[in-house]
């Protein structure tokens, strides 16, 4: 499966003082499809997020995108080769308005921002794609706020809207709808389903009503390891996953 | 069910607004009011002050602005810019004398000779970031003042560099007060070279990078690479301050490297305002001022009383000088952006 594999992981781990967070993970990302990645707090999803990106360097194992070795890269150098993330902890300029940030993002692969001797307002030719982004994420109103002075729900969806303004191959989204409301969580699956097309979506979610909505596959991952893989409804029912959860009424998908 | 738990490579918040670029977003009558009076001030400068004061204060205010460009729109503290100010003095100051070009050019070579100097050195130093960079710079400016002072053939240790000329197309510019405007342009062109830089979309990065690195990284934007492009401008921009500074003292002396010229560029921003850019320029003329009429009616302690002047402002005036009238403007035009 390697061979297709847009994303391609073998034996990955990483240490942390003698703690072991990821555990010789063995993933394989089939392209265009959404991939989700459950487990229990602790599991070590996010950490694998940040070994993805290149925020942190793997204590051994492999990752390739598209078959290419990426191990070790950073992560401004993995992020041009078009994998995008979204963080766990909402991660944004304080100062700088949505619509600045959305700006940010699109000019990003371009080298205008290499331009110290060119005036800010060059930018603006990334205004209307940006009220684009911003719009399909229900921010079309919000352009002009300060990143500070949104709700959190909205930051979220700041988080999704610059995700997409690099135009990723992979998108990588470590828990999307967390702390949002039911609207909010059903227009963020809307959106992920929309975008997905032509894209690959890797997907750290705890709801698992909207894993059932949008997952492809599912990874489960217990300890730094992978405890199961396989499609939704499998992955479901299995024993071991409701092990995992202590029976935590998530698992059922009900909400 | 957000984890509790923090990785420490999840980005962190950015630290509060510090009032940046306020007046920016105030209306554009506002701005070219303000830009008409501060020319209008520069202008009239050496009628109302020693014009050897009023020099200075130019060349101060320039340093100023370069200094907050690296701590109030890239969040890198410098604690060693006497490397570029006085690299560029000697360097200014040894052109001047030898190659009998128009000052000018001469500041010129010595702000190119700075801006050189910095690419090492920033390129060490730009992995480091909080009181990590500022001892990094500071280790490095100290070896370049051990350097000055060893080298005694070029630069003349101690007794420094005498007799520097001002050559410019064989006009008389013996009179501070005819100097100060044959200097103004040049500091003018560098005033508007910050201020284009902050509002460049290379600036837009920058205060990105200042305020989340990480997401900045996510972003795909090399953040060494942009950190370092800020020091070498900022440099540059420390040395026309310090090659017209040594033009306009006609000599050059050993206290322009020394680490308390570093640390005087730093209470000059602090005073104006950090990340406001103009605050430079207010916190300069009133540092310069001071420390000129303190020691012309002979006091003594002259670090005293600017030391406490400095420790007031950062207890009453945490935006300083420049930032609380920003704060000010900002309040009665809120929402205004362009
Ligand atoms: N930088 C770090 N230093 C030390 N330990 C860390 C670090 N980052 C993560 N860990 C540990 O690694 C383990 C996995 O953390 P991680 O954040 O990857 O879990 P997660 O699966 O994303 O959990 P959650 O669902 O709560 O977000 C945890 O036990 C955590 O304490
Ligand atoms: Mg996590």
């Amino acid at each position: 499966m390697t061979g297709q594999a847009v994303l391609s992981v073998r034996g990955l781990t990483r240490d942390f003082r003698g703690f072991r967070a990821v555990d010789g993970v063995d993933l394989d990302i089939a392209p265009e499809s959404v991939h989700a990645l459950v487990g229990p707090n602790g599991a070590g999803k996010t950490t694998l997020f940040n070994l993805l990106t290149g925020f942190l360097r793997p204590s051994g194992g492999r990752i390739e995108l598209a078959g290419r070795d990426v191990t070790g890269l950073p992560p401004e150098q993995v992020a041009r080769l078009g994998v995008a993330r979204s963080f766990q902890i909402t991660s944004l300029f304080p100062q700088l308005s949505a619509r600045e940030h959305v700006e940010l993002a699109l000019q990003s692969p371009s080298g205008l921002g290499w331009r110290f001797w060119r005036s800010a307002k060059l930018m603006r030719r990334y205004a209307e794609r940006a009220d684009e982004l911003l719009a399909m994420v229900g921010l079309a109103d919000l352009a002009e706020a300060p990143a500070d002075a949104l709700a959190y729900g909205r930051k979220r969806a700041l988080e999704l809207a610059i995700a997409l303004a690099l135009d990723p191959k992979v998108l990588l989204l470590d828990e999307p709808t967390a702390g949002m409301g039911l609207e909010d969580v059903d227009r963020t699956v809307e959106l992920i389903a929309w975008v997905r097309r032509g894209r690959t979506v890797v997907l750290v979610e705890h709801n698992m009503s909207v894993v059932g909505r949008l997952a492809d596959r599912v990874t489960v991952l217990q300890a730094g390891k992978v405890l199961v893989e396989g499609p939704y409804e499998q992955v479901r029912a299995d024993e071991r996953v409701i092990t995992a959860y202590l029976g935590s009424a998530d698992v059922s998908g009900s909400h | 069910m957000t984890s509790t738990v923090d990785t420490t490579v999840e980005p962190r918040p950015g630290r509060a607004p510090s009032g940046l670029v306020a007046v920016g977003r105030a209306p554009g009558w506002v701005r070219y009011a303000l830009l008409a009076a501060g020319l209008a001030v520069a202008l009239w400068l050496p009628n109302g002050l020693y014009p050897a004061v009023a020099v200075d204060i130019l060349c101060w205010a320039l340093f100023a602005v370069a200094v907050d460009l690296l701590l109030g729109f890239t969040g890198l503290m410098s604690f060693g810019h006497a490397a570029y100010w006085g690299t560029s003095a000697y360097v200014t100051g040894l052109v001047a004398i030898n190659a009998g070009v128009p000052f000018p050019v001469a500041v010129l070579a010595g702000a190119l000779a700075a801006a050189v100097l910095a690419v090492p050195i920033g390129y060490l130093a730009v992995k480091r970031t909080g009181i990590y960079f500022a001892m990094v710079t500071l280790a490095f400016a100290q070896m370049v003042y051990f350097v000055a002072n060893e080298w005694r053939s070029v630069t003349r240790g101690e007794n420094g560099l005498q007799g520097v000329p001002r050559e410019l197309f064989g006009l008389d510019l013996t009179d501070e007060y005819y100097f100060y405007y044959a200097a103004l342009p040049i500091v003018l062109a560098g005033l508007a070279a910050a201020w284009r830089i902050v509002h460049s979309p290379f600036g837009r990065v920058l205060v990105g990078i200042r305020d989340n690195p990480a997401r900045a990284r996510a972003l795909g934007y090399p953040v060494h690479r942009y950190k370092l492009t800020a020091f070498v401008l900022s440099a540059f921009l420390a040395g026309l301050g310090g090659g017209l500074f040594a033009i306009g003292h006609r000599l050059v002396a050993l206290d322009t490297l020394h680490w308390t010229t570093s640390g005087k560029a730093v209470i000059v921003v602090v005073l104006g305002g950090i990340g406001t850019l103009w605050g430079g320029l207010l916190g300069a003329a009133v540092l310069v001022r001071l420390e000129d009429w303190l020691s012309f009616s002979g006091f003594e302690a002259v670090g005293l009383v600017t030391g406490g002047i400095f420790v007031l402002v950062v207890l009453l005036f945490r935006r300083g000088l420049w930032g609380s009238v920003a704060a000010l403007v900002q309040r009665r035009w809120p929402t205004r952006r362009n």
